[in-house]
Formats: structure tokens, sequence, C-alpha cells
């Protein structure tokens, strides 16, 4: 479904991306994994249009993606999960969700069983849903950024680092939610630094090192392969 | 000792003046609250307003169809403007956007020159009766015009707050990348936007035209006035614009009572200069944490 063909990406001069090639099929949860600054989250912001690769496509169903400008992107069905979250903090929780949902050929009461689909799985947000999307807490703020993109209802979640900085309580919650995505058939690339969490909600894994993937394998041959995981991530599953 | 009624005279009419400037500054603070464009053209587009909203009134005789066709017309100019020169602009140097609707600026007035002439126009305004204020008589048009500016400012917080575009107006001022991310056309949300600022400028224009006469030049006075408004009120902070608008307006007021209204402009920079020295960030938007 996603399809990344030699992508090559630059910030200004710095080569960030060389030539990325990887593919996550439709309902697919793949692991993107690797030490910071290789660069996982530029190949997000490539796929959504953010930053335009120099070399190589990005196709999506089929269709090339490459230049295409970012709202046309989600349009398609690709939805994004920033690791910083990017909540817009001076609007409330319920108009951060209405940026997603008050899109064309949304009907009325389409938006409302969106609406009580996502606080179903959040229900934080729905009490919460008049304040500010600044005053929340990171976790709950990290809800927010899934909750929104779900409004979008996505082919695919591009996610980026959920995990990162959250107390455990709130990592079982996004795990959780990647099931629940899983189980709706949303395809979901995972960038992680949590190398067993990772290994345990995803089928494939991709491990990048130096702006290009280095590893592919299933989830379960990687975890038998204490030496790549020691070789490319530094750390033991 | 001040009069009592002096005071409520000038007190009504710097109310009526902030609410014109109020009108103004927001088209500029939206414009540069989400764009990071200063408007050098603003003026223009009041002043082009007018002259469009004269050339509707001799035709058909209606100032209401006069305010309503200018306003419709500066948003197809404004929307035309920022496609063809400021949408190419985005993300540069401020500098490069502060020249071209400087350009603009220049284009629009001369512009003005040569089509209209150097004599001002006349446009009716569509009331014309007075009432009895103490010692003078106060024109029911000039209450009016506080309240059509006042209805106009509200429609558009409204806008801001409840409608969809309105969201998605805020959004993209809050994070540009995030909220097209999100499925939301960034480069109409900025076209959109250019266009109502047009539209409100061309609204203050027909609305003031009446008091003033029409002229190529009428914009300046006003984009000035807009500009330190617009500083002092926190940069594209709307609410900040209005009330520092309404402030500023009845600060020149009042000082008109001791010194000449030419010479009472000087309180609005001495405002100008206290706020950027010791409050830059604007005096009317909360302390940052």
């Amino acid at each position: 479904m996603l399809d990344l063909q030699d992508v090559h990406t630059y910030y200004g001069k710095s080569h960030v991306l060389h030539g990325v090639s990887l593919e996550v099929s439709a309902g697919e949860v793949v692991g993107l994994l690797g030490r910071n600054g290789v660069g996982k989250s530029t190949t997000l912001k490539t796929v959504m249009g953010l930053v335009r690769p120099a070399a190589g496509h990005v196709r999506f169903e089929g269709r090339d993606l490459t230049g295409l400008a970012p709202h046309h992107v989600a349009r398609r069905g690709i939805a994004w999960v920033p690791e910083d979250r990017r909540i817009f903090r001076l609007l409330t929780v319920m108009e951060n969700l209405r940026t997603g949902l008050d899109r064309q050929g949304m009907t009325e009461p389409r938006k409302q069983e969106l609406l009580e689909k996502v606080y179903a799985s959040f229900p934080v947000l729905r009490e919460r849903r008049h304040q500010a999307g600044g005053t929340l807490s990171g976790g709950e703020q990290q809800m927010l950024a899934i909750a929104r993109a779900m409004t979008l209802t996505p082919k695919i979640i591009l996610l980026d680092e959920p995990t990162e900085g959250l107390m455990p309580r709130m990592v079982a919650q996004i795990r959780e939610i990647i099931d629940v995505l899983r189980r709706d058939g949303v395809a979901i690339l995972l960038v992680e630094q949590n190398v067993p969490l990772t290994l345990e909600v995803c089928a494939r894994v991709y491990i990048m090192e130096k702006g290009q993937v280095r590893y592919r394998g299933s989830a379960r041959e990687l975890q038998a392969n204490e030496t790549i995981i020691q070789q490319y991530l530094g750390v033991s599953a | 000792m001040i009069p009592f009624d002096q005071l409520l005279v000038q007190a009504i009419n710097g109310i009526v003046t902030g609410m014109i400037l109020a009108l103004v500054a927001s088209g500029l603070t939206l414009i540069f609250g989400i764009m990071d464009v200063v408007n050098f053209a603003h003026g223009e587009l009041f002043m082009l307003g007018a002259y469009v909203g004269t050339t509707i009134f001799v035709t058909t005789g209606s100032f209401w169809v006069a305010l309503l066709g200018a306003c419709l017309t500066l948003a197809a100019l404004g929307a035309a403007l920022q496609i063809t020169t400021l949408r190419p602009l985005l993300g540069r140097d401020p500098l490069t956007t502060i020249l071209a609707t400087f350009g603009i600026s220049l284009v629009l007035q001369n512009y003005a020159l040569w089509q209209y002439g150097p004599v001002p126009r006349k446009i009716t305004e569509p009331i014309t009766g007075h009432f009895q204020l103490f010692h003078i008589e106060y024109p029911w048009y000039r209450l009016l015009i506080a309240l059509l500016s006042a209805l106009i400012i509200g429609g558009l917080w409204l806008f801001m707050k409840y409608g969809t575009y309105g969201i998605w107006i805020r959004a993209t001022t809050q994070d540009r990348l995030m909220a097209s991310a999100m499925g939301i056309p960034v480069p109409w949300v900025h076209t959109g936007v250019f266009a109502i600022g047009a539209a409100m400028a061309a609204a203050s224009g027909v609305l003031f035209g009446p008091l003033v006469g029409v002229n190529h030049a009428m914009g300046f006075d006003f984009t000035l006035r807009a500009f330190v408004v617009v500083v002092v009120g926190g940069m594209g902070n709307l609410g900040g614009s209005i009330l520092a608008s309404i402030f500023l307006s009845l600060l020149e007021a009042f000082a008109s009572l001791w010194v000449s209204p030419a010479q009472a402009v000087i309180v609005s920079f001495v405002v100008l200069i206290l706020t950027l020295l010791f409050r830059p960030t604007g005096l009317f938007v909360p302390t940052p944490k």
C-alpha cells in the first residue's frame, strides 16, 4: 500500500536520507527502529510531503505522492502523529479534533459517530474537551495527537515515538490503542526507541542507520537475533 | 476643570473613531497573525474600497449596496493579490513581503490617482439626522459607524470561534505544518484570510468615506494609526488590537481637549514608544508564562 523507493532527502545541504526503501501493506503494523538521528522522523515527514525528496519515489495505493502538498497527502488517507505531538495548544481538545473531522464529505451523523469512537478509545479527552490543548499533560497530549489523527479515518498512521517520555501506565494505553487500530484494519508505520514494545506489536521491522535501511525482517527473527539488536540499536531486547 | 459634557462628547468621539480603527486594524492583525505578512498595502485596500463604494453608489444610489459591493470586490482583489504576489514568497524573509506589499501599495495608490483623479469623491451617508448632545448637534451616522463596525468585528469573532474555517485559520496560525498534515489546505487558508482582511478594509473605507471624502491618499493616515494599534495591542492578537484601537482613540480624543487634534496624535506615538520599551509583546496580551 505504502511504498518508498530509494528516497533521498536533504535538509538544506545536509543529506539525511540516503536511498530509503520500505513498504507497508494494508492493515500491517510495521516498526521502524534505529538510534537517534538516523532519519526515521525524516522518513515519515517525507511521506507526508512536509519535506520534498530530492530523488526517489513515495507511492501510496499505486499512485505517486512525491511532490504532493501535505494536505493532499492527508486527504489520500495518511495521518501523521509527530514526535513532539504538535497539539494546537490554543485550540480546545474538541477544536483540535475538529481540524480532522470538519472536512469535505463528512455528514453531521458521521462526525458524531467518529467522535464517539475516538472518545471511547480515549475517555479522558471527553472530560477535557473544552480545555485548551496546551493545558493537557504530556500523556494526554499524546492521546490527543493520536485521536486527532484518527479523526481523518486514515488507511495508515505514521506514528513517531508515541511512548517517548511517558509513564508505564500511559505506555500500556498507547499499546492498547495500537491494537485497536490494527483490529480496525488501519496500517501503522511505528517509529520507536522502545525495542521490546516494537517487537511485541509489529509483524515486521526495519532498522535504519545513517539514512539507510540496514536490516529488514520479521519481528520474531529480530527478537532471536541479539547481535543485530546490539549492533544497530545498542540495547538488548 | 473640563466640563462633564465635553468629556462625554470626547468619549463618544473616541469610541466611534476607535471602532473604525479597530475594523481596519483587525484585518491587518489577522493577516499578520496567520501569514507573518506585514501588509503595507492595507491602507490602499481601505482607500480602493472607498472608491469602489463611490462608483457603486453613483450607479445604484444605495449606500448599502455600495458597502456590500465594495467588500466583495476588494475580497476578490485581495485574493488575486495574495495568489500572485504573496503566495510565491511564503516562507521567505519578512523583508521580502514588506517590500512586496509596499510595492502593491504604490501601484494601487497611483492607479487610484490615474483612474479617479485628484479631486476627492463624495459618498453620501445613508442617514443624515442629528441629535442634541449637550451643546452640539451630533450626527446619527457616526453612531451608526460605531455600531456597524462592532457588528462586523463581532461577526468575525463568531466566525473565528465557531466556524470550521475559523478553526482552520486558528490552527494554521499556530502550526502551519501540522495544519497541512491534518488536511487543511493551508495555501487557500492564507488566500481566504487576505481576502477577509481586504474586505474589512473596504468596509471601513466605505463607512469612513462620508466623513472625510474619498481621495487617493486617505489610506496613509489610517494605516499608520492601524500599525500603531497592532503593535500596542500585540502583533497578531485580534482582541488586543480592538482594545488598543479604542484605548488609543479615547486617549487622543481626551488629549484634544487641551491641544489641537493634530497634536493629540502624538499621544498614540508616546504610547507606542512606551509599549515597545517596556512591554514589546503588546499591552493587551496576557503576560507570557
